[in-house]
């Protein structure tokens, strides 16, 4: 590079100090640039890759795409075996169906939640909002695998819910929580809440406030100030909030794994016992290539509305 | 005008707030339970804590986890730092809008789909270059790449706000970009550092699904340890273990909040004694 530089315009002669300001940008974006491309984007090559492989009985479980024969041809094997099975076994398609239906209705009931939730922060003083945030944001730091464990110290048959119901007389048999959809549902919203709550409060908290009380002026009701004005701009929180939810969601593993029943199948756990109980690599990758391509539209949607809020 | 909706609205926050904090609360009060069935209170006992300091594979997780949780997230600062940099002081340049996207896609990629990834490229790379071996290192850098995206983020809110042209003043007046840097813009953005490591630290020391992909044999993380203890059913030693690890978290994220605000409040006390 230096050398190059120096060739191709030798009358400007550079100095050390030129060629840092020309050049040294590069110092700081390659390391992490490079570190993502090979450790992240790459990795999905790989992955491409090997979910047109077979299983095969060796180390590493599956038969070479690419493979450089003894008379020096390059060899290209591909199987769409895995992908036909994913079309032709309805455990697939269910279990994706299922994953979006859950995703979706517990996105909906963390934004009901949420929702008034943000909006009473963001109608506090200053100093209260600060130790609502703190108190929202504690629970976003804490494990979340130590969470999950911990709702289900509340909802399991003898816990602490059953325990009082039953104590005051409200049931006469323990409710069975543990094992079924309802709990999967309880451990998504538990789980995720303050994801939502948190851009929902930064939008929340903007909002000008001299809007609302021209609207009370003009002889508004509140709850048509409130649709008119405070929900419209409230959007982007909505949707920042409901994309961390959602999308997280679909692909959530530890929850249905620890909360639900066998046939609470959602596609993260599918792929999970895909790779570490059958060990067929090939399917678990042409699985996550399919839960990939499915996604790609609620990132694009998440990355679009991101990208635009930070440029501004 | 709002003072109709208060107390609904009040009800709606206690009762989320309620949902997010019983469970824990019921948790850390179990472990103090003497009696190992869940649903008798058999007096209070510190049993189950002194049982954890015998317990072999629980230390050797929690030291591995430690030791993972301290590499990644303080690589995690160094990449994240350097990505935040540049997203925000160099407008255009070729790979920008990649590395917008890598940034920011850890944060919506479900873990299953990043774990078998990475793990697919590891195996790869084994097989051509004889490097990594599943284990430590292997975690690490796969928790660097998520917390990376992290601290990208929280760092690069701090340094828009950051003024710049302090950092020009001082270039003015004759010190180098990175001397300028390193005694303007740092000091400014360090708190940034502090939440964007801590972070990174408490995500790397959680992870379940991306750790047990990428690790091999032998190698168990603390998360690892816990998921396969519930998964087989009770075990009061979990909850102990659960309370230290909430308590302990939790208290450095107050107190780290605390002292950040504390030197944010002093220096903006500065700059206004400055100003006079």
């Amino acid at each position: 590079m230096n050398v190059g530089a120096e060739a191709l315009a030798p009358r400007h002669r550079r100095s050390g100090r030129e060629l840092m300001e020309r050049y040294g940008h590069w110092l700081i974006i390659l390391p992490p640039l490079l570190f993502l491309i090979i450790f992240f984007l790459i990795p999905f090559a790989f992955a491409l890759k090997i979910s047109f492989a077979e299983t095969a009985i060796r180390v590493p479980p599956y038969t070479d795409v690419l493979a450089i024969t003894s008379d020096k041809h390059i060899q290209l094997s591909l199987s769409l075996a895995n992908y036909k099975y994913l079309l032709t076994d309805e455990v697939y398609a269910v279990s994706y169906m299922y994953s979006l239906r859950t995703a979706f209705f517990s996105t909906l009931i963390c934004l009901l939640l949420g929702y008034p939730m943000a909006y009473a922060m963001s109608r506090s003083s200053k100093a209260t909002q600060n130790i609502l945030l703190l108190i929202i944001i504690l629970p976003f730091w804490t494990s979340f695998l130590l969470r999950v464990y911990a709702l289900e110290g509340i909802i399991r048959e003898n816990g602490l819910l059953n325990t009082a119901l039953l104590r005051f007389g409200l049931i006469d048999h323990p409710l069975k929580i543990m094992r079924t959809t309802l709990a999967v549902y309880l451990g998504i919203i538990y789980s995720y809440l303050p994801f939502m709550v948190l851009p929902l409060f930064a939008t929340l908290e903007k909002l000008d406030n001299t809007l609302l009380e021209a609207a009370a002026d003009l002889g508004n009701p509140p709850w048509r100030a409130f649709l008119d004005i405070t929900l419209p701009l409230s959007m982007p929180g909505v949707i920042a909030g409901s994309m961390l939810v959602f999308i997280p969601a679909i692909g959530e593993f530890v929850i249905p794994s620890l909360l639900g029943g066998p046939d609470n199948l959602m596609i993260g756990r599918v792929l999970w016992d895909e790779f570490f109980n059958n060990r067929d690599w090939p399917v678990a990758s042409a699985v996550a290539i399919a839960f990939l391509v499915l996604l790609v539209g609620p990132i694009a949607l998440y990355q679009h509305y991101n990208v635009k809020g930070m440029e501004v | 005008m709002f003072e109709r909706f208060s107390p609904l609205l009040f009800s709606i926050l206690c009762f989320g707030i309620a949902v997010l904090y019983i469970p824990i609360v019921v948790l850390i009060g179990y472990s103090f339970n003497a009696s190992e069935l869940v649903n008798v209170w058999g007096g209070f006992s510190t049993a189950w804590y002194t049982e954890l300091l015998h317990n072999r594979q629980i230390l050797n997780a929690a030291a591995l986890s430690l030791e993972v949780g301290v590499v990644a997230s303080t690589g995690a600062v160094i990449l994240g730092t350097l990505a935040a940099i540049a997203l925000t002081r160099y407008r255009k340049f070729r790979g920008r809008l990649l590395l917008t996207g890598m940034v920011n896609a850890p944060l919506v990629m479900p873990e299953v789909v990043t774990g078998i990834t990475q793990l697919l490229l590891f195996v790869s790379m084994l097989q051509f270059f004889g490097w990594p071996h599943r284990g430590f290192t292997t975690i690490v850098i796969a928790h660097i790449a998520f917390c990376t995206a992290y601290v990208t983020i929280t760092v690069q809110s701090r340094l828009m706000s950051a003024d710049r042209s302090l950092e020009e003043a001082a270039m003015d007046l004759g010190s180098g970009p990175v001397r300028a840097f390193c005694e303007i813009t740092l000091p400014i953005i360090a708190p940034a550092l502090a939440a964007g490591w801590l972070l990174s630290f408490t995500l790397s020391l959680d992870d379940l699904v991306i750790s047990s992909f990428v690790s091999g044999p032998g190698a168990s993380t603390l998360p690892m340890v816990i998921y396969s203890k519930v998964k087989l059913g009770l075990s009061p030693d979990v909850n102990a273990l659960a309370s230290i690890i909430i308590c302990v978290v939790g208290g450095c994220v107050i107190l780290a909040g605390y002292f950040m605000r504390r030197a944010d409040r002093r220096r903006q006390l500065e700059i206004q004694m400055a100003d006079r």
